[in-house]
């Protein structure tokens, strides 16, 4: 009995370990996020380099889209150019940039074409291509994937 | 495929009709495997599932469920979604001072719902020239959210089913049995852009099991051979779209009074697409069968289609 106790007393103490140098690394990252100060006090669509830089994402998405066989015929019957306003729009206002969204909700724009989990994460794969040609690094394309994940559930099997 | 993959044998290696293709050279197949889909991801043909974001798919776990290197994760073993049917295979080695643990594993998973693995490990005692093997049939369905999307974690009940083929060094050690089953829930989640725009994972299992070293030294034993409730942890950071680093905890009983250790990792993994992973890991098993210490390289590769 004494044993199971030590043994176990000696497992907590492993995972305590564990834990806290996990929590430990979380910490000193997150430290290390609030002490880069310059970027503290602006907003996701200025590190992203503002609405040109939006611009040229949203130009870098439709051209991926157009050579994309899976992804292409949900686009094939789309005001391309309307499309890259609306989505510039919307990038804008989810960085937090100076816009308004005056385009349809992602259900009203999504209902009818029945979009699959397998065609959305390729299409997600194509947004991440996008970004990576203008430029964008990991860790804001990855932020903005953050804002941009929210609004999925409005736009799956619609 | 599978003729020229030339599988010329196939073995039933437990009771409740559960069988496992095996093949005379298992690190033949699994290579000639590797080279089927290299040849097919060269080619472009989307013959498997593509459906998840890269690197989401995770690894094979040492016994054969999608997870991370040790422990089984919620999220399934290949890249199906919701739509689609995955095939995985992995082939894996951790060598340590005493002993040399080699481990090949075959999962398909099915909408992103169920998933069903086969193991074969095979355990070999550097010092005396003896090995012990041990098949393992794996069952994991996703109750639950999705590891990426959503605020909720993904989450998972699996089963283990695990026979040792030969008894003789189980039974030695006091073991009370060479078969057993455990059984495990997951959850699993990952934060985008979490810290300083790094994507992080993290999952936490817990198992209910008997199993002596993952059951390579049997079932129960004279301190203990009841079920116990252990404790499975991982967390990494997705370093960019290809490269994840991450450390593993797993709790272990020690049923036979043998002082049986903890597990640990910290492990490095290489995504290049959706074909292929590789594994690298620094392994701390401590001790095993009364062999203190046993550290050692673990290294994975692995297979989807």
């Amino acid at each position: 009995m004494t044993r199971v106790n030590e043994r176990h007393s000696v497992n907590a103490r492993c995972l305590q370990l564990i834990l806290s140098a996990f929590f430990t690394l979380l910490f000193s990252a997150c430290t290390i996020n609030s002490s880069q100060g310059m970027n503290k006090n602006s907003t996701l669509y200025e590190q992203l380099g503002g609405q040109n830089k939006l611009e040229e994402i949203a130009d870098n998405f439709v051209d991926e889209i157009s050579f994309d066989a899976q992804i292409y015929p949900y686009f094939a019957n789309s005001n391309i150019k309307r499309f890259k306003n609306k989505l510039v729009e919307q990038l804008c206002v989810m960085s937090e940039g100076p816009c308004q969204y005056s385009g349809d909700t992602m259900e009203q724009v999504h209902t009818g074409m029945n979009i699959t989990e397998r065609d959305f994460n390729r299409t997600v794969d194509l947004f991440i291509a996008a970004m990576t040609k203008a430029g964008i690094s990991h860790p804001l394309q990855n932020r903005l994937l953050k804002e941009m994940a929210q609004t999925r559930d409005q736009m799956l099997y619609k | 495929m599978l003729h020229r993959l030339n599988i010329h044998k196939i073995d039933y290696i437990d009771s409740n009709g559960g069988f496992l293709i095996m093949h005379k050279h298992p690190l033949l197949f699994t290579a000639k495997f590797l080279f089927c889909i290299a040849i097919f991801s060269n080619h472009s043909l989307s013959l498997g599932a593509e459906g998840k974001l890269l690197a989401t798919a995770g690894l094979s776990q040492v016994e054969g469920s999608g997870g991370g290197g040790l422990v089984p994760w919620a999220t399934l073993s290949g890249y199906d979604s919701h739509d689609e049917l995955s095939l995985s295979v992995s082939v894996s080695s951790a060598e340590l001072n005493d002993y040399r643990l080699a481990v090949q594993t075959l999962s398909a998973s099915f909408y992103d719902r169920v998933e069903v693995s086969v193991a074969q490990q095979r355990f070999d005692l550097k010092t005396s020239g003896v090995d012990i093997k041990q098949h393992i049939i794996g069952l994991k369905y996703k109750l639950y959210g999705d590891a990426v999307y959503g605020y909720s974690p993904q989450l998972s009940l699996g089963l283990q089913h695990k026979k040792n083929e030969d008894a003789t060094i189980p039974n030695a050690l006091g073991a009370a049995s060479s078969s057993g089953t455990d059984i495990y829930f997951a959850a699993t989640k990952v934060h985008l852009g979490a810290i300083s725009g790094y994507n992080t994972v993290w999952n936490l299992t817990a198992r209910a099991t008997k199993a002596n070293e993952l059951g390579i030294l049997g079932f129960g034993g004279p301190s203990n051979d009841r079920y116990e409730l252990m404790v499975e942890a991982s967390a990494g950071i997705l370093l960019s779209r290809n490269l994840v680093i991450g450390v593993e905890y797993r709790q272990k009983p020690d049923n036979l009074n043998l002082g049986e250790d903890d597990w640990f990792d910290v492990f490095f993994s290489y995504i290049p697409n959706k074909n292929l992973s590789l594994t690298v890991a620094w392994t701390e098993l401590g001790s095993i069968a009364g062999a203190a210490k046993q550290d050692g390289l673990y290294i994975s590769l692995n297979g989807h289609l």
